[in-house]
């Protein structure tokens, strides 16, 4: 019944019958402004990163990679993304899990907090952590005397790239399990399997593409982050310096084509996230139509 | 044996749980004990010490730094840049949703991907290739700059930047709502005798008017926090083309903590104001909850 409605609207959709569909100038017109648009904001800087970047030769182009400073701050920026990011999945999970299968006071002040990450601008995201660690303050101090630097040293990189990409996994997976509800859950358990059993077979199959697709969010934030981080680092070139630190560096010494030649590192990573992303979303969107077949045949 | 044992036991404790309108399900105080300590140690502790900081102030320091010239000046650009850049981010996005949920064209599955790069690509990234575009030797700069119109390091520059940063939440936003937009509504107007253009502005727009103000809302919050695609391309000329955040920046190199932190308390009340209109407006409407990253799979979740 229900495929067949959908047909029924996706012929009204297509066959466009008079007074639903707009005029072929408006069409055409939207269309190409649309793309104009499009080309002129977000498919052109793209082109001259690449442009630029090749502009002195193949050959200066690797040299620019191959720069020790380019090669410390990619370690940087990796040792950044392999605490924050594993760090963050597990508290994504533990939020979402324990917001939409438990009640509990304060609910929407947690949500809330989840939020800060995104409606604080970067520079206050790094600004906090340097009046937390910073050498002025209690905390700050007592660690510097112990011989343990924060602030312009790896460990606020650290933090600051954790604070500010913490919320993408939830964010994810919250509207995922909250859709899904707990009924699979409950019969698994009704059915004798144990709370591992549960999360390994029932909860983490059926949310794996939202966790997928919030891992790489989150990926891709800690890896691009330059506000916060750029606070804290203390700009220690060869050492405290991540990727997008190092171009900004690059870039200011007025070593144009190396700068941008380090940026399409960075661009690539971007086209990965996207790829994945649209896997991802398809993959969630054939799982979710699979379920409601599923779902249906089991109702006749 | 054993296994129908436990099996039964669970589905007791269950039934007992049921009963007693107890949750069943393992984990709660370990994910929420997880989860409250996390937050308290990474943002209510962090962020307290803006309050700490501000309290520790003289009210009459407080009042000269947030009031200086050069802090008024950031103000307007920063407020004012990001009001244009979520209007126009409006106007195109809306557009963009439009064209990418009615029409078919050839890359259409491309261009809708490639919507969502902002979201991806670093903005320190967004902010050189910005520059190399708009600055006086690009491909779009060159030409405007014989014109007149200088865009890179200018207020033009900042705008732009705004306008790349924002672009996505409007179209996410407004995308979903409209591909649940039903058809037969515009029928039925149509039959009723709407033109296409009264149908448009009676019956479309008011439908995708919530979804529409939260993009508005999440691009502007994002332009007026945006740092690093900005600082490439403004020239950063103090009173000119100097935004919030970099003065922020500005005054904690200088090791002014004080000065950076009273800023900083006025833009997160910006901030917040906005969050908080947002909410209530989408309380208020009913609107499904788009709140800041929903935005970034609500049409995943839609379609599924």
């Amino acid at each position: 019944m229900k495929p067949a409605m959908d047909m029924t609207a996706r012929a009204i959709r297509t066959n466009s019958s008079k007074g639903v569909s707009d005029p072929l100038w408006l069409r055409w017109g939207l269309i190409f402004t649309s793309l104009c648009f499009i080309f002129m904001v977000l498919i052109l800087p793209l082109v001259v990163v690449f442009q630029t970047a090749f502009r002195d030769g193949v050959p200066n182009y690797l040299n620019a990679l191959m720069d020790p400073d380019t090669v410390s701050a990619i370690k940087v920026t990796l040792l950044a993304v392999v605490i924050a990011v594993p760090l963050n999945i597990v508290f994504g999970f533990a939020a979402a899990w324990s917001i939409t299968r438990f009640d509990f006071p304060f609910k929407r002040f947690v949500l809330s907090l989840i939020d800060v990450p995104f409606a604080v601008s970067p520079v206050i995201s790094g600004m906090i952590f340097v009046l937390l660690f910073g050498a002025n303050s209690v905390i700050g101090g007592w660690l510097l005397e112990n011989g343990i630097k924060v602030i312009f040293a790896l460990p606020g990189i650290v933090i600051a790239t954790t604070f500010v990409t913490f919320p993408f996994v939830a964010r994810e997976l919250i509207p995922v399990m909250q859709s899904q509800g707990a009924d699979m859950e409950l019969a698994a358990l009704t059915l004798g399997a144990s709370p591992w059993q549960m999360l390994r077979m029932v909860t983490l199959p059926n949310i794996k593409w939202g966790l997928l697709y919030g891992t790489i969010l989150c990926t891709a934030r800690a890896v691009g982050e330059f506000g916060a981080v750029s606070v804290v680092s203390g700009h220690i070139r060869g050492e405290t310096n991540t990727l997008p630190l190092h171009v900004e560096v690059v870039y200011n010494e007025y070593h144009f084509s190396a700068a941008f030649a380090v940026a399409t590192l960075l661009v690539a990573m971007a086209f990965i996230t996207l790829g994945i992303k649209s896997v991802a979303e398809f993959m969630e969107k054939s799982r979710a139509s699979e379920n409601r077949k599923r779902t249906l045949e089991a109702a006749q | 044996m054993n296994m129908e044992r436990t099996a039964q036991m669970t589905a007791a404790k269950i039934t007992v749980c049921q009963r007693t309108h107890r949750n069943p399900l393992p984990g709660f105080k370990l994910s929420l004990g997880y989860c409250l300590a996390y937050l308290g140690l990474l943002v209510l502790i962090p962020l307290s010490t803006i309050v700490f900081e501000t309290a520790a102030m003289e009210w009459r320091d407080f009042i000269a730094v947030v009031t200086a010239p050069r802090a008024v000046a950031a103000y307007g650009l920063s407020f004012l840049g990001a009001l244009l850049a979520a209007t126009i981010n409006c106007i195109f996005g809306l557009m963009l949703a439009w064209v990418l949920v009615r029409y078919n064209f050839f890359a259409k599955k491309l261009i809708d991907a490639i919507i969502d790069l902002p979201f991806a690509v670093p903005t320190a990234v967004a902010g050189i290739a910005l520059t190399a575009v708009w600055g006086p030797n690009g491909p779009l700069g060159e030409p405007l700059g014989r014109a007149g119109i200088l865009v890179a390091y200018a207020r033009l520059g900042v705008l732009v930047a705004m306008v790349f940063v924002g672009l996505p939440f409007v179209v996410r936003t407004v995308q979903p709502v409209l591909e649940g937009l039903s058809v037969d509504v515009e029928e039925a107007a149509a039959t009723l005798g709407a033109g296409r253009v009264r149908t448009f502005f009676k019956v479309i727009l008011p439908h995708l008017a919530p979804a529409l103000f939260t993009g508005f809302a999440l691009s502007f919050a994002r332009a007026l926090g945006e740092y690093g695609s900005i600082v490439f391309i403004s020239g950063n000329m103090p009173h000119r083309t100097e935004i919030v955040p970099l003065l922020i920046m500005t005054k904690l190199e200088q090791f002014d903590y004080r000065g950076a932190t009273a800023l900083a308390l006025v833009m997160l009340l910006a901030s917040f104001t906005v969050l908080f209109i947002v909410n209530s407006v989408q309380w208020k409407t009913k609107h499904r909850s788009v709140s800041f990253a929903n935005v970034l799979r609500v049409r995943s979740f839609l379609k599924g």
